[in-house]
């Protein structure tokens, strides 16, 4: 034990001399050292503390000290979501494979909703809470489907908490979540630039780089942002294994979450859970920038609009009629 | 000359906490109650830092509750130091000279109340190094938070210093070299007009938020802060003038009613501008407003908040413009507080709960907050009034004892 201090120590030494004083490089050290610090702390002022326990704390202290997400090499990627996967086992012992797959080249997300189509059995939000790990306690949603009067284009004259047989007779429906905004205003008011647009279109959030402060989600115009005020609970054996880091794994509490477009799903070239949901084949997702996609065909042959188009965030989801 | 040779940094500091820990049963017995009331705010946030923020009473439509506002609030408070800064030392007038320090102290106080508001509010305090520039990722110049976390600091290091350097000297038993702190007192002036901007503007520049998008927030955020500060000020040299021997000029509560009157007319004004805009011809940007005045599909929890404020108010302007009393600090000082109280019912809650009712989506909840958020809220408050009765008492007996000798001017 005391020879590998005495290691760690040295190599701590080196490093601090070796340091090019730059940001990441103090970061690092910090991890070190701290995991070092701590690796020593849990085995020798804690006399119960089990082996588990302190490769547990280790991995919590490098989890602590590591940077944004979008500051790291795909190496210091690999190795977060190798961390993650530990905790999890150890901690409850869940066989989680988490992904850090980066964007597609050449594809940009968009999604359109057909409004004449969505007869309002939000099957989607069913399909979304369970994909991505949501909240059950607090019944957290990132999708909301409002029962509209005809005449009416701005959910905020629907019903979003009707609780009845549909579809209603003249009626119709229309789902909100987060637009992906290429003008995103959330992104702007970010602090910490903890959550920023990836170049496949999808506005993420580094869940371990939030700081919790809420600006972003006072900067949604369109209620697309969630918080976790408290620890989310899920029953064990309904948590989705196939994680993302930027997308479905579980959050801590104090964290801001959002609709990912389904990142760990879509940048494997799935569709989002909620497309795969809809049994009315009202929502249709796919690549921008592919002419022969489906969303470019209806961006081209219905009438589509967007909501608050006024306020120019720019979103990339479009209703339309049939 | 003995004496005075062996005093240095150290010695400074020690006399400081020497001279704070000394006084009579009363003040012994204010301190003490502080202090339970910090250990209440403490005991209150263990609970929000083992089970979240759920601990509150906010929830995703009202993102923002009672710690924001009260932080909203209280950088209007530091902000109006600046209106002792203005004629002590640009205007060299002599009685309000004597009181900057205490302007200052308050100032220092009302900025750690502010950041203490923005930690607690946090989801992830132990995150917040992540807004270290150079360490963390810093959003600059693109979020506003990011600017207000700047200016905030960067106020409170001003206000902080220049006092400490102007005391330390006295201390000395030299002369504060004005050519030294002269330059950062002007900053200090600019720099407490930038935090006002830039908290009004942290509203401001978010069209998700009609009622808060909004011209006017700044100039707003200025007038009530220079009504509400100085009438906070008043307050407080009229305690140390009746309790202490540091004796105030008459003419300084003068100079400071007339602040105050014209910041509060101002302020009325600009609110019934926002009034009319808003109630003239209601469009759906209006919502926030009717929901906060007159309440909306069935939730009105702060329609009596904000009359109640409006009309304490109004009340509180009459009589300071009026002086009905001739003077008589049993009417005005009355008035000032109650300004004061109404300026923070309507900067604080009555600006950001209703900025986020309804939700984007037309979502109307009602807030309050918790008894967690209550206590919380509590222990800040008594923070500050700690800080700025340490930094007020010693700075007052070094001004005493030793600032005998008056500044170059
Ligand atoms: S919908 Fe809201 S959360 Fe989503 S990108 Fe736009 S502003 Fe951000
Ligand atoms: S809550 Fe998190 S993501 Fe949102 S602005 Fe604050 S730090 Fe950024």
């Amino acid at each position: 034990m005391s020879s590998d201090k005495k290691d760690q120590n040295e190599k701590i030494c080196s490093q601090l001399l070796a340091s090019k004083s730059n940001r990441r490089d103090f970061i690092k050290t910090m991890s070190i050292a701290a995991a070092a610090g701590s690796a020593a702390l849990t085995a020798g002022c804690i006399p119960s503390a089990n082996a588990a326990s302190s490769e547990e704390m280790k991995l919590r202290w490098q989890e602590f000290f590591k940077e944004n997400y979008r500051m790291m090499t795909q190496e210091e990627k690999d190795e977060t979501v190798a961390r993650l996967e530990r905790l999890a086992k150890l901690r409850n012992n869940l066989d989680l494979q988490m992904s850090s797959l980066p964007p597609i080249e050449g594809v940009l997300y968009g999604y359109a909703f057909n409004i004449t189509r969505c007869e309002g059995f939000m099957e989607c939000v069913s399909a979304c809470v369970k994909e991505n790990n949501l909240d059950r306690k607090t019944d957290t949603q990132y999708i909301r489907i409002f029962e509209m009067e005809p005449g009416k284009l701005d959910p905020s004259t629907g019903d979003g908490q009707y609780y009845h047989e549909v579809p209603v007779e003249n009626k119709f429906y229309m789902g909100t979540q987060c637009f992906h905004c290429e003008n995103a205003p959330c992104t702007k008011a970010c602090p910490t630039k903890a959550t920023w647009m990836e170049p496949d279109g999808i506005v993420v959030v580094d869940y371990d780089w939030c700081i919790g402060c809420r600006y972003c989600q006072a900067a949604c115009p369109y209620y697309g942002r969630r918080f976790n005020w408290g620890q989310a609970e899920i029953p064990k054996e309904e948590i989705t294994l196939k994680q993302h880091y930027l997308g479905n794994r579980l959050r801590p509490k104090g964290k801001m979450e959002k609709c990912t477009f389904c990142i760990q799903r879509t940048r494997k070239g799935r569709l989002p859970a909620c497309v795969e949901a809809c049994p009315t084949g009202a929502r249709v997702f796919g690549n921008l920038l592919d002419p022969d996609s489906e969303i470019r065909f209806v961006l081209k042959n219905k009438k589509v609009f967007r909501m608050k188009e006024e306020i120019g965030t720019d979103p990339k989801f479009w209703y339309f009629i049939d | 000359m003995q004496a005075q040779q062996k005093k240095n940094l150290i010695t400074f500091v020690s006399d400081v906490i020497r001279w704070n820990l000394r006084g009579g049963f009363g003040f012994q017995l204010f301190r003490i109650v502080l202090f339970g009331i910090m250990g209440l705010g403490i005991y209150a946030y263990s609970f929000q830092a083992r089970y979240g923020l759920s601990v509150t009473g906010m929830n995703d439509v009202v993102s923002w509750g009672f710690y924001i506002s009260n932080f909203t609030f209280l950088v209007g408070v530091a902000a109006a130091a600046v209106m002792l800064i203005l004629p002590a030392y640009i205007f060299h007038d002599p009685g309000f000279h004597r009181v900057v320090i205490i302007g200052e102290g308050v100032a220092v106080g009302a900025i750690i109340m502010c950041l203490s508001f923005i930690l607690v509010d946090l989801g992830g305090p132990l995150q917040a190094w992540h807004l270290i520039p150079g360490i963390g990722l810093f959003n600059f110049p693109s979020s506003i938070l990011a600017w207000d976390v700047l200016v905030l600091n960067g106020y409170l290091l001003l206000n902080a210093l220049v006092p400490a350097y102007i005391l330390y000297s006295h201390y000395m038993g030299r002369k504060a070299d004005e050519r030294k702190y002269r330059p950062f007192v002007f900053l200090s002036i600019f720099w407490a007009f930038s935090i006002h901007m830039v908290t009004a503007f942290l509203y401001q520049g978010l069209p998700a938020r009609p009622f808060w998008n909004n011209p006017l927030m700044g100039p707003r955020f200025l007038a009530s802060a220079f009504a509400a500060g100085p009438a906070l000020i008043t307050l407080i040299l009229a305690v140390i003038h009746s309790s202490t021997t540091y004796k105030i000029e008459r003419n300084v509560f003068n100079k400071l009613r007339l602040i105050i009157v014209i910041s509060a007319i101002i302020n009325l004004l600009m609110l019934f501008s926002e009034i009319f805009k808003e109630f003239y011809f209601p469009t759906h940007h209006s919502s926030s407003a009717i929901y906060l005045f007159f309440g909306m599909d069935g939730h009105n929890s702060l329609v009596p908040w904000i009359w109640t404020s409006v009309c304490v108010n109004l009340m509180a302007t009459l009589v300071l413009a009026f002086n009905p009393g001739k003077n008589n600090p049993k009417v005005l000082l009355p008035a000032c507080f109650f300004l004061f109280v109404a300026i923070w019912m309507e900067k604080g809650i009555g600006l950001i709960v209703p900025g986020l009712i309804p939700s984007p989506l037309g979502e109307v909840v009602d807030y309050l907050p918790t008894w967690v958020e209550l206590c919380v809220t509590l222990g800040i408050f008594a923070l500050g009034v700690t800080v700025v009765t340490w930094l007020v008492r010693a700075a007052l007996i070094i001004e005493q004892d030793y600032g005998d000798i008056p500044d170059a001017k």
